[in-house]
Order: structure tokens, then sequence, then C-alpha cells
């Protein structure tokens, strides 16, 4: 296959099957993950920045695109990282969010622009529809959870927990 | 922007890039010691999860250290092979973890300082800095409010944890003025809007930290002494054992991957 034939729209599509490692249902691009793609002669460079600064998946995801257009036949790929504008979870678009909450992970309310940190005995007051019930009756037990981008929640209606990707 | 700084200038901000570093690298590992031991289970996943945004952020600023060095040292050879008096991290940071109040405390000093010095540093000059600092402040939000609830329910709580959030505040104290002092490098970078000064953070800080042990019912020593040295070099006994521990993999099997 000659790489020159993929349009920077068909390398996308490839991204769009490259999957984030901890939440699968989403892809690299549905996250905001990638920035940009620049197609250089046979080559590409693809413009990633990270979710969390010490997020262990970036490495995978890097590898996992990588191999993603590898097997389209294009070589050499290139990353490269920036970190402005910052990533925010105002990236994921409402499909991406009707995704999440299907695959039993709460999505995330908009990002408050408040610099002030408000400060409460319990965490945030925020509560997240329940994914499984779609009850309100909801609580945040704590803001860090399985990975650096969800929260940890309980259902008072189904009595179940659950996770929330966290607005950030 | 790296590329169009002098010798001079590159070799002031390289210094200024390792305390702001090595402060998240060396409290990052600090509260990594917490793993698989806090006192409840969501509160040990929190305490990783700070840890491991710590641990990012080192890597972002020593990574970017290593770049204004220009001598080709990255974020890993800066932290596995510097011995501890090439440390210029503050004091506060390297204390043993203490116990839970001990640990809160640092933690809840340290993030409210991180948050108003990523706030202003949004502003360097230095582009990837700026871009830094704009990513760590929405994490370090997240730490600030995490503690400053700790601090309210430890300090307004039972008679025991006030006891023990008292006696960490009293101890603690002393090292928070180390992070505010500023020398000659803290001014210069200032100067070129690269940097902060960190002397001008310490009235916000002030204020947030009293607002918030007032509503925990904690007080704050009245000696003003200060204990200082970490940004020279000069550091407790302590930052050596946690290097050892750090650093042991890395200078066993010199340029392992895995």
């Amino acid at each position: 296959m000659k790489a020159a034939l993929l349009s920077r729209d068909d390398i996308l599509r490839v991204l769009d099957e490259v999957m984030d490692p901890e939440v699968p249902v989403l892809s690299v691009v549905e996250l905001g993950i990638v920035r940009d793609v620049v197609v250089q002669g046979q080559g590409v460079t693809v413009v990633i920045t990270p979710t969390y600064s010490g997020c262990p998946a970036m490495r995978v995801i890097e590898e996992d695109i990588v191999a993603a257009l590898a097997a389209r036949g294009i070589d050499p790929v290139r990353i490269q990282t920036v970190y402005a504008p910052a990533w925010t979870t105002d990236w994921l678009g409402e499909g991406a969010k009707r995704k999440l909450e299907a695959y039993g992970i709460a999505p995330p309310g908009p990002v408050s622009s408040d610099h002030v940190v408000s400060i409460t005995r319990r965490a945030a007051p925020a509560r997240p529809r329940c994914p499984y019930c779609q009850s309100s009756d909801t609580e945040v037990r704590s803001e860090f959870g399985s990975t650096a981008c969800k929260s940890i929640c309980f259902c008072n209606a189904c009595q179940q927990p659950f996770e929330q990707f966290k607005e950030i | 922007m790296t590329a169009q700084l002098d010798a001079a200038a590159r070799s002031l901000v390289f210094e200024y890039l390792l305390r702001l570093g090595d402060d998240r690298l060396v409290l990052g590992h600090r509260l990594s010691e917490w793993c698989g031991h806090a006192p409840i289970l969501e509160e040990d996943i929190a305490l990783a999860n700070i840890a491991l945004d710590l641990i990012g952020h080192a890597n972002l600023l020593l990574t970017l250290a290593g770049a204004t060095e220009g001598k080709g040292r990255d974020a890993d050879a800066l932290a596995y092979f510097r011995e501890a008096v090439e440390y210029r991290n503050a004091l506060l940071v390297e204390l043993p973890k203490g116990d839970f109040a001990v640990t809160i405390v640092r933690q809840f000093f340290f993030s409210v300082f991180a948050l108003h010095q990523w706030s202003a540093l949004q502003g360097s000059a230095q582009a990837d800095l700026a871009g830094i600092a704009a990513k760590a402040l929405k994490e370090t939000k997240y730490h600030v409010r995490h503690t400053a609830g700790w601090m309210l329910k430890l300090g307004d709580g039972t008679p025991e944890s006030h006891a023990r959030a008292q006696r960490a505040v009293d101890d603690l104290w002393r090292y928070t003025g180390e992070l505010f002092l500023a020398d000659d490098v803290d001014r210069a970078v200032s100067e070129q809007r690269l940097g902060v000064d960190p002397s001008q953070l310490a009235e916000s800080w002030r204020a947030h930290v009293l607002d918030v042990l007032e509503r925990a019912t904690l007080t704050v020593p009245e000696s003003a002494w200060m204990q200082r040295g970490g940004r020279e070099g000069r550091h407790t006994e302590h930052l050596g054992h946690l290097l050892a521990e750090m650093q042991i993999v890395a200078r066993s099997f010199p340029g392992a991957s895995w």
C-alpha cells in the first residue's frame, strides 16, 4: 500500500480506531488526545497531548498510534507531545459521553472556570447521574479513583458503586 | 524559546527548574510510600493518584530542565544520577511521611503553595513552562480540595485527630518559610518573566492556609524561626535514605529498560 495515498482525514479515521487502553470505548481522537496530524511525504507526525501529567497509559497510547499507522504502511510515524492548550474533558463530544455512560462510567459535567478551590468536608457536591439506573441520588465517595481520570461514586437508588470521568 | 536563551540565562533557568522539579519528585516519592498502607482503601488510591500527578509534574519539569541545560541529560539522568547535595528541593518535602496527620498537613501546605505557584507560572515567557503550569494547575486544584477537606476533618474532628493535626502543624510550620525564600536565581528568572519569585507567593499562601486552619480549629506556632538549606543542597539526613531507595535499581543496572 502506498502511504502517500492516505490523506490527513484518512489518518484521523485510522486513529479513531485506536482505543484508550483504560477506557476502551473511546478512541484517542474522541478523547482529544490527538491534536493534529501532519502528513510529510511518506511519513506522518501525530501531535498529541497527555490527559494527566502522570498518566501511565500515555506510553502505551503512543505505541498503539505508531502500530496502527505502521499496519497501514506508514513509516516513519513521529509523535510530538504538546502541553498547551491543556487537555480538558470539555473536548469530549456528546457522542463520546453517551459511549462512556453506556460503558458504565458516568460522563463528566462541564468544567468550572472558577479559580477558587471550594473546600468542604465531603467531596464535590456535584451529583453524577448513575450510569446503571439513571438516578441522581448519588454521591462522590472520592475524587480519586482507579485511574487518574476517574472518581469513585455510589448510587443510593440502586446501591451500586460506579465511576465518573471527572471534570478537568 | 529555550534555544534563544544565552548561556547565563540557561544556567539560571536550569537551576530554577531543578527546584520546581525536585520538590515534586521528592514529595511524590514520599507520598508513594503510603501505597498499600493508607487507613482506608479510598485514601490509599487518592494518595497514590496525587503521588503519580506529582511524579508526572517532576518528569515534565526535569525533562525541560535537561533540555535547557543542553548537556544531554533527560529526566531519568537527573532523577537517578544526582547525589543528595545536588538536589534542590525544599526540606519540607523530604521529611519522613510520619503519621497520617503529618502526611496530610505537609501535603496541604505544599498543595496550596503549588496552586499559587502554578497559577503565576501560567504567565511565564518560557512557553513550555507556561503550558506545563496550566496543565498542572488543574490537577493541583484536586490536591488542594482533597487535603483541605482532610484538614477540616482531622482538625475539627475527634480529640485524637485534632491533637495529631495540631502537632503536625507545630512540627512542620518551621519548614514552610523556605518555600518563599528568594535568591539571585529566583530574582533573575522573575525579572526576565521566565519564572516567579517565590517571595511574592508568601502572602496569598498564608491567607489561604490560615483560612483553612482557622476553620479546622488549628493554630500556627508563634515562633517565626524558619529552617532552610534545601535549595542550596544542604539537606536533612532523610533525603539520602529516600534517594538510596529511589535510585538503587537505576544505579545497579545502568541503561536497563523494561
